[in-house]
């Protein structure tokens, strides 16, 4: 499996992308040297903590980033081939609009904001296959209902003719939905897709998910602090922090072999049953704001492990296993010590603290060579 | 004409914390909107500590209106995008004519602390804040002129669990101090369950079960509330979860089916649900639900168990 991925073509390659504020004396990064890549067909999840700059980063996908907000260092390619592949973060607002809808689709977290309240839902969702498709008008009503059918929603001939601000929060995340897979794009960015809709519906438009990755071959960037979701979507994930990845690897690897004291700190404060009763486990204090960002871990102030070293350096993403990365000098430095493949949390342990129950390891493992 | 919420009474006690569930479009923000005094029922009465408060005619409105906050579920569309976070959070102190300026400016820097965001987000617009960043100055603001009761509408969904933990730590310890009542819409079943005394499943503008909720999550009678049990994650994350699937349509709720509303995706459907509009009736003290699998006219008790088993 792992294999396969290695040789299969990148169709999103970001390279140390960095993203500032405009317009300050202070360079401020919103988003700091992150490198990603996915390749044809595959999932990548991206969790992390709110404000880390989730959103930022997949806007910037797009060409959509705010005004306030420009790249500033480092590469987006594009390319269902490698000899097509297109630098994103070069191309005009004209060439963009060509790609937007068409190769690169998102459906965007707040609903509310990416649809046009004065335009009929119906004008929204066929927009994008008259103008990339050349679908006549009726066949682009016709197709709508189809969309429409697929992600559940009820009444669809109707729902044509009504205006956003007439839907529930969960019925316009699916008209999103719905107007994202439209044009069946190679590339699918998806900020919190299902945040709106309840338990029964959400299978529904994992199922409309898979069916365009396995079909059409889609890949599929996957925004959620739904870790459940996450676990069952992804082929791999990477985890924010502070505008930078801390840790990347299969869901295996996040779930049952968390390195990085973010991503542990974060599996932690999972709410579950057996919660009842008792106070929730958050991680203490806050992220750092940006002009508190440091030159060092920005992990550090709420870190429990953190050294000297910590907050001079920074420390950089390497390998702790198999396509498994983490930038944390304390995991690092133990990681690459031969036969030792004790994590963070079994060290923990040795300190009478249990960090995050690691016990079913083997059926995790099982679940990530699917 | 659509009906968004149809013939529902509910009651929440003082203090408590009322979970409401159910599928998208169903009408929870509706009924959640209604007790809050946002819109306005078309039929029925909404009584708060005993007194009629529906329709306008009633005193003290404004009085209520500080009293019953609401959370919106899209934070976006709530809050003011020419305020500064600043003045979003004060404008409620100042419009009520509460505290002095410095009194006001401290409760602001107390508030933004509570919900872990910085003095510097005081002078952001709204648009210049992430999405999770939004939703908490929407509880924030909700918060800020000590309401008796809060309707939360998804107030968390955009938080990551960490932040999403110190928020509901909050409203806990909140409502343990002063006594304060929720009514907590969300479609995470482990958030709902975490908050909530007692639960309510709505489907199509109706409530189709209520329980404590412990016994709902426990013993889930309703076939929609089944479904929606069986889903929930297990204690692990990363768990495979085996879910119900529900099939069928989902109806059109301008045009809901005759009988019973769920009954073109139920599996235990049967002659009745198509003649016959199940109604909320107790099944166990404190428990009642609306399907004709629980009257006891059409099965004995030793069939539902069975049908339960099955259906689990
Ligand atoms: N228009 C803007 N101007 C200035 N700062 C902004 C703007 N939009 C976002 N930010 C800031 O950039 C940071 C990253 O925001 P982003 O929306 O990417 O977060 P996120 O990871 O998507 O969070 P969430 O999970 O809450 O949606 C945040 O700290 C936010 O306050
Ligand atoms: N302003 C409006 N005009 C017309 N119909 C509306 C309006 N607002 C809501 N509706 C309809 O009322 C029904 C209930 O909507 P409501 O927002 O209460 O659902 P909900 O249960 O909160 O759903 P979700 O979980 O998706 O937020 C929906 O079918 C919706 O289309
Ligand atoms: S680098 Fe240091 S501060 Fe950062 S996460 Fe690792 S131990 Fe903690
Ligand atoms: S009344 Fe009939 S259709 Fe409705 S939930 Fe019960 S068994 Fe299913
Ligand atoms: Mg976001
Ligand atoms: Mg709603």
């Amino acid at each position: 499996m792992v294999g396969n991925q290695v040789e299969r073509q990148k169709i999103l390659d970001i390279r140390n992308l960095r993203i500032e504020l405009k317009g300050r004396r202070e360079r401020l990064a919103v988003v700091d040297g992150v490198s990603l890549s996915v390749s044809q067909g595959e999932t990548l999840g991206i969790v992390g903590e709110s404000g880390c700059g989730k959103s930022v980063l997949s806007l910037s996908m797009l060409g959509l980033l705010p005004k306030a907000m420009e790249i500033n260092g480092g590469e987006i390619w594009y390319g269902e081939r490698e000899d097509e592949a297109q630098p994103l973060h070069l191309l005009k607002p004209k060439e963009l609009r060509k790609i937007r809808g068409r190769e690169v689709a998102m459906v965007f977290q707040d609903p509310m904001s990416s649809l046009n309240n004065s335009l009929t839902i119906g004008y929204q969702v066929t927009e994008g296959l008259r103008l990339h498709l050349g679908y006549s008008r009726q066949e682009a009503a016709a197709q709508a209902i189809e969309l429409f059918r697929k992600v559940g929603l009820a009444r669809p001939e109707k729902l044509l003719k009504e205006y956003p601000h007439q839907l529930s929060g969960g019925m316009r995340q699916r008209v999103m939905i719905a107007i994202a897979i439209a044009c069946n794009p190679g590339l699918l960015i998806a900020d919190e897709p299902t945040t709106a809709l309840d338990v029964t519906i959400q299978a529904q438009i994992l199922e409309v998910m898979r069916q365009i990755r396995d079909q059409d071959g889609t890949s599929i960037v996957l925004i959620s602090h739904d870790l459940g979701l996450i676990a069952e979507m992804c082929d791999r994930i990477a985890v924010m922090y502070a505008g930078r990845i801390v840790e990347e690897g299969s869901v295996a690897d996040i779930f049952d072999r968390p390195r990085h004291p973010y991503t542990i700190g974060l599996l932690n404060s999972i709410p579950s049953p057996s919660h009842k009763g008792h106070r929730l486990h958050s991680i203490p204090g806050a992220v750092p704001a940006l002009h508190e960002r440091s030159v060092g871990c920005n992990f550090a102030p709420r870190c429990q492990y953190a050294m000297e070293c910590c907050r001079i350096e920074q420390p950089k993403l390497s390998p702790v296993g198999f396509g498994h990365t983490t930038s944390c000098f304390l995991v690092v430095e133990e990681g690459v010590r031969k036969g030792d493949n004790r994590n963070t949390a079994d060290r923990a342990e040795g300190t009478g603290e249990v960090l995050y129950e690691t016990s079913v390891a083997a059926e995790g493992t099982g679940a990530a060579s699917r | 004409m659509l009906r968004a919420v149809d013939g529902v009474s509910v009651s929440i006690r003082k203090g408590e914390t009322l979970g409401l569930v159910g599928e998208s479009g169903c009408g929870k923000s509706t009924l959640g909107q209604i007790t809050a005094r946002l819109l306005e029922p078309t039929g029925g009465g909404l009584f708060y500590k005993g007194e009629d408060i529906a329709g306008s005619g009633s005193r003290n409105q404004q009085d209520l209106r500080r009293r019953i906050q609401y959370v919106f579920q899209d934070p976006f569309t709530s809050l003011n995008p020419r305020f500064k976070i600043g003045r979003l959070l004060e404008e409620p102190l100042k419009l009520n004519r509460l505290g002095k300026a410095a009194e006001r400016w401290s409760k602001v820097s107390d508030m933004l602390e509570s919900i872990g965001l910085d003095e510097s987000y005081r002078n952001r617009y709204a648009h210049e804040l992430s999405g999770g960043q939004r939703q908490r100055i929407g509880i924030a603001r909700a918060l800020m002129l000590n309401p008796e009761f809060l309707v939360l509408d998804e107030p968390v969904s955009a938080l990551d669990v960490s932040v999403q933990a110190q928020v509901l730590n909050l409203l806990k310890d909140l409502q343990q101090e002063l006594s304060l009542t929720y009514l907590f819409i969300s479609h995470d079943l482990n958030v709902v369950h975490y908050m909530s005394d007692r639960v309510a499943v709505m489907y199509l503008g109706k409530i189709v079960e209520i329980g404590e909720m412990e016994e709902v999550y426990a013993h889930p009678l309703h076939p929609y509330t089944q479904a929606l049990v069986s889903s929930i994650p297990a204690e692990r994350a990363a768990q495979k979860r085996e879910r119900i699937v529900l099939q069928g349509d989902l109806p059109d709720p301008s045009a809901i089916p005759s009988g019973c509303a769920f009954r073109t995706r139920c599996m235990h459907a049967h002659d009745r649900c198509f003649s016959e509009t199940p109604t909320l009736a107790d099944v166990r003290e404190g428990h009642a639900v609306s399907c004709h699998l629980w009257s006891e006219e059409s099965y004995s008790v030793n069939e539902i168990k069975e049908v339960r088993t099955a259906s689990l």
